[in-house]
């Protein structure tokens, strides 16, 4: 059994007003050393594969085809195996 | 001519652009079930508004995959008419009809109100109704309209007259005040390049009728049978 | 029983004692917290219900009144409207976006378990003064909680109206309305009727969500409430869509014998409830239930509040079919018991029998109680404030700019602009005039709905606030074109066991019980919220009201702007000298004092029928009642309204404070074009009712004039301020 941690984030072209909405808060907080926020998608994936590569192909395929938008969207996946 | 609704999970403007086929429009229309995958000799497809799949993940992302989506990109792609609305914009998008992408408001809210469209380009079978430059008022709803895309495929949009609708103001000036959710160059509609697949964000069917207080968005439809009857669309 | 259990779960010990006289022995956990949901004031209304019973609840058009899951009024052509209004305060006050959410889900749920398709929602809300952070941060949690949910389910948010008041500081009220249409031919109830039938459970999975979540909504908050934080639910708008779609497809099967949502109380008040309704019992095994979380208990199950979950009963024999509908749908639909005739709750779990109980025991036998109440010691004092004493502050132009500006007066667009008011294509007047209009796609027929709660009168004279909250609702409706038809009632009062509290609550009930009868619109259903007080202050005691109204031909829709300039505006109506209880009191004058303005019914119901009979007559071409901050505000809003001035002589015989200001009732504003002046006038001269000619509409000023004084502002100066009052203080 591996378990994938997803992390999905807009490209850094791309406005992310939930990002810089944060970035605000946490200045009026008082943290002034905050330079920027990016907010993006973390996934976890529990993946009953044969192999690790076997695992790490698939979610690849999952996340070009699904998982992110290629036009606005970055991914990146780490795999583990875990107990079942 | 016969229309053809999409059904997705969560599709909420289906019934209201059926209505307005059936009712105001007076053209036969049925829906098409999204785990379908007939089209049924439609010779307009309606991708219509709402949160398909509760707009999880993405906007759009999982209707695209449904059985029926199948159908509906080889029809786009023979030169079929495509009018994808709000949601059904966003699917034409990540189905790769469409260049570009809808992402989050800026101000992170819904926002439903009048905007004014400047009408760009009246030579599609959707908009040759309306007269050049027309300023209308369509309503918008939505969270996630903002439309983005590269540098270049935007020179490519321009170039190419591909941009159908822009958010303007009532003076028909394309300036940021008039831009309700940050699209780049105020876009609010385009086509495909060959001009059969238009997907803009504001709801047409929302202003078809006077009881509701504009007929601006009548003429869209309009324009599709207009185009029908002179022997456009047909495959 | 482990000592005090019971009281943990919220039963007092005369009702632990009860319950073992009921049962002839003492009761297992399980039932222990079967009988805690089902006799929470929530469910029970035990507190309430003896006061309740003074409502009107019947008409001719009344086809269900209170009872059932939501009201059901004739409109005609076989057709019904089905409604009703309920509460989410206590949730929506530790979690604003979910809590809210979740009471949307909750009230739409209710509408379309009786078979009706929703076609509109609206919402009553009261938040803390704006100044505070955490009013802000509840007020958008809200706004968006509601937005998020109504608009991904498709159902459009047509109206409704937002108070800021600090006694809603740490308890905010959020109550959701919700309207359906149906074909009286389709109508569903909550009974399991036909013993033998299967019971089924469909929807969403049950997970551990809000339980106990009916106790939490019976008792008053304290700090110790957030960590109550787990009897919050999630709410699933896009599951409540496909659950809205099967549902509706199944009722009209007629395989249905029953239905009811699950709401507070989950599994156990849908199915104690139908079963009471019925007559019959049902037997269950939990086990059978769809669970997304491992490990859960009967207890559990049982008393679950996870949302999306619809109570079912077949006939027996067409178990396939329902879960061929929700299969359609992507929705499970499990058998999980029968329907019995012995009239008791059997509760099982894999076959072993966890709880047995009488159906009635958890519904007809919960004590019923008669609180003490008194006249609280405020009242007297607030209500004896000599206001001849007031200091005449003579810059009304100042006065009217700062009355557009606070909150509760001002555009509350910041706020309607979140919500999709246009999906289903039906919304004919939205957000912004006095009431909702609604079309009846196939008809000329429209819908008018709106909800109305002046909770500072309430607090100064309970039973005149009462009276009012009807009486306003009802105005409005008449100033869409729209005969107003029945009423729902959300009830949302501090904590019952203080007699002052008592009192207010039965006053105010009394009052509002008195209008409908005089207003005939009855009381088809409704919600009662207690105990809205954390650490001792309890909110402005708020009845709200919801009204529904039917519009006959809707070329008669009326709003409230001017429609051209030079039309002539009269106010029908008396202005008096009665600033009691007035915005213009509270927000320049910093005084909650003196008795909310009178109300005499014979007159509000000569204006109203008047101003609906003008507008059938083709003789009205805008209509606006006044409420509160007195005729400038009306005037001014209908200037916004009609993108147009106005030019007023005021020449009554009192302050101008008072003419511009008080919040006199039974006014409404009406403009009639110039050529049809004579006519409307004959009409009210016929019908001896108070009226005067004001002026008329157009131009870029509001000009208000009286003897000695007059207000002259630009339009444009006037509509920044009423525009930007809210935006400005959340988007900083």
């Amino acid at each position: 059994m591996y378990k994938a941690i997803v992390t999905i984030n807009f490209k850094k072209s791309i406005l992310d007003p939930q990002g810089s909405t944060v970035l605000k808060a946490l200045k009026s907080l008082g943290y002034k050393d905050v330079e920027d926020v990016r907010v993006g998608k973390h996934m976890e994936i529990l993946i009953d594969s044969p192999n690790l590569e076997t695992a790490l192909e698939q979610l690849k395929e999952m996340c070009a085809k699904l998982l992110a938008n290629p036009v606005i969207e970055d991914y990146q996946v780490d795999v583990a195996e875990v107990k079942s | 001519m016969k229309f053809g609704v999409v059904v997705f999970p969560g599709s909420n403007c289906d019934a209201d652009c059926y209505h307005v086929i059936d009712k105001v429009l007076g053209e036969p229309v049925e829906y098409l079930w999204h785990g379908h995958d007939d089209l049924k000799n439609i010779d307009c497809i309606i991708l219509p508004g709402g949160f398909s799949y509760g707009d999880y993940l993405r906007t759009g992302a999982i209707a695209r995959f449904s059985p029926v989506m199948d159908k509906v990109i080889e029809f786009g792609k023979n030169g079929g008419l495509i009018l994808g609305i709000c949601n059904g914009f966003q699917i034409l998008t990540e189905s790769g009809l469409l260049p570009g992408a809808l992402i989050r408001n800026p101000s992170l809210r819904f926002q439903c109100y009048n905007t004014n469209l400047l009408v760009e380009n009246v030579n599609t079978p959707f908009t040759n109704a309306y007269t050049p430059k027309q300023i209308i008022q369509i309503p918008i709803a939505h969270g996630e309209g903002s439309f983005v895309a590269d540098p270049q495929t935007l020179e490519r949009l321009e170039k190419e007259e591909q941009i159908v609708f822009r958010y303007c103001n009532a003076a028909g000036e394309t300036t940021p005040e008039a831009n309700p959710n940050g699209s780049l160059h105020n876009i609010a509609g385009i086509i495909n390049d060959k001009g059969n697949i238009l997907g803009m964000m504001p709801h047409p069917e929302r202003c078809a009728e006077d009881i509701l207080g504009s007929v601006d968005g009548q003429h869209l439809f309009k324009s599709l049978v207009n185009w029908f009857q002179q022997g456009g669309g047909r495959r | 029983m482990k000592e005090g259990l019971w009281q943990e779960m919220g039963l007092s010990d005369q009702e632990y004692a009860r319950i073992q006289e009921i049962l002839g022995r003492e009761p297992n956990e399980v039932e222990l917290g079967v009988f805690s949901v089902m006799w929470s004031e929530h469910c029970s209304y035990k507190n309430s219900k003896n006061v309740l019973r003074s409502f009107p609840t019947q008409g001719p058009r009344v086809i269900q009144g209170p009872g059932e899951n939501a009201g059901v009024v004739d409109i005609g052509d076989g057709q019904a409207v089905v409604f009703k209004i309920e509460s989410h305060n206590h949730p929506s006050a530790i979690e604003p976006y979910q809590g809210a959410a979740t009471g949307v889900g909750g009230i739409i749920r209710d509408i379309f378990t009786m078979g009706a398709r929703p076609i509109a929602l609206l919402n009553s809300l009261r938040f803390g003064s704006l100044q505070s952070k955490k009013s802000r941060f509840i007020f958008s949690g809200v706004v968006a909680g509601i937005a998020g949910y109504g608009n991904c389910i498709g159902i459009p948010t047509v109206g409704g109206e937002v108070y800021f008041h600090p006694s809603y500081e740490d308890n905010c009220l959020v109550n959701a309305m919700c309207i359906g249409i149906i074909d009286q031919k389709h109508i569903a109830k909550g009974i399991a009727a036909g013993p033998g039938n299967p019971v089924m459970v469909v929807g969403a999975k049950t997970g551990r969500d809000g339980i106990h979540g009916a106790t939490f909504a019976s008792e008053e908050l304290n700090e110790s409430s957030e960590d109550r934080r787990p009897a919050v639910q999630v709410g699933d708008p896009f599951m409540e869509k496909l659950l809205l779609e099967a549902c509706l497809e199944l009722i009209k099967t007629g395989y249905v014998v029953g239905m009811q949502d699950m709401g507070a109380a989950g599994l156990t008040s849908s199915s104690v409830e139908m079963a009471a309704r019925a007559d019959t019992g049902i037997e269950m095994d939990v086990a059978l239930v769809p669970r997304r979380e491992t490990g859960m208990t009967p207890y559990e199950i049982l008393l679950s509040e996870s949302q999306e979950r619809m109570l079912v009963v077949p006939h027996l024999g067409k178990e396939q079919e329902v879960q061929d509908i929700f299969a359609k749908w992507g929705l499970e639909a499990v058998v999980i018991g029968k329907v019995t005739d012995d009239g008791y709750m059997t509760f099982k779990e894999d076959g072993v029998v966890v709880g047995r109980i009488p159906a009635k025991a958890l519904t007809d036998m919960c004590p019923m109680y008669s609180p003490e109440a008194v006249e609280p010691a405020y009242l007297a004092r607030a209500q004896e404030y000599d206001l001849s004493t007031l200091p005449e502050l003579d810059d009304y132009s100042q006065i009217l700019l700062s009355l557009l500006g606070s909150p509760t007066i001002a555009s509350k667009e910041w706020v309607y602009q979140q919500y999709d008011y246009m999906v289903g294509v039906n919304t004919v007047v939205g957000p912004g005039s006095d009431a909702a209009v609604l079309r009846i796609k196939g008809t000329n027929k429209g819908i008018a709905a709106t909800t109305d709660c002046n909770s500072r009168y309430v607090y100064l004279d309970p039973y005149r606030g009462g009276q009012i909250a009807v009486a306003e609702a009802a105005r409005n409706l008449v100033c869409s074109g729209a005969e107003p038809l029945a009423v729902t009632d959300c009830l949302n009062f501090g904590n019952p066991e203080k007699p002052e509290i008592f009192w207010q609550f039965k006053e105010a009930v009394a009052g509002m019980a008195d209008a409908c009868r005089e207003l005939e619109t009855p009381v088809t259903g409704g919600n009662v919220s207690l105990y809205n007080e954390t650490k001792g202050e309890a909110v402005y005691p708020t009845p709200v009201v919801g009204m529904v109204g039917l519009i006959e031909d809707l070329t008669q829709v009326t709003t409230i702007g001017w429609k051209e300039a030079g039309d002539i505006i009269i106010q029908l109506g008396q202005t008096k000298d009665e600033l009691g209880g007035s915005s213009y009191l509270s927000h320049i004058h910093g005084l909650e004092a003196g008795r909310p303005p009178e109300i005499n019914m014979q007159l509000e119901k000569l204006v109203q029928a008047t101003t609906l009979q003008l507008i059938k007559e083709g003789l009205v071409a805008s209509a606006h009642d006044c409420a509160e901050g007195g005729l400038a505000i009306a005037l001014a809003e209908c200037c916004f309204a009609g993108g147009m001035g106005a030019e007023v002589t005021l020449t009554d015989s009192m302050r101008a404070s008072s003419i511009l200001f008080s919040e006199s009732q039974s006014r409404i504003i009406i403009s009639t074009p110039k050529a049809k002046l004579d006519i409307v006038l004959n009409k009210l001269n016929e019908g001896q009712i108070p009226y005067k000619v004001l002026g008329n509409a157009g131009g870029e000023e509001l000009s208000m004039a009286g003897s000695g004084w007059k207000v002259r502002l630009g339009l444009d100066t006037l509509e920044e301020k009423y525009r930007r009052a809210i935006p400005c203080i959340m988007n900083s």
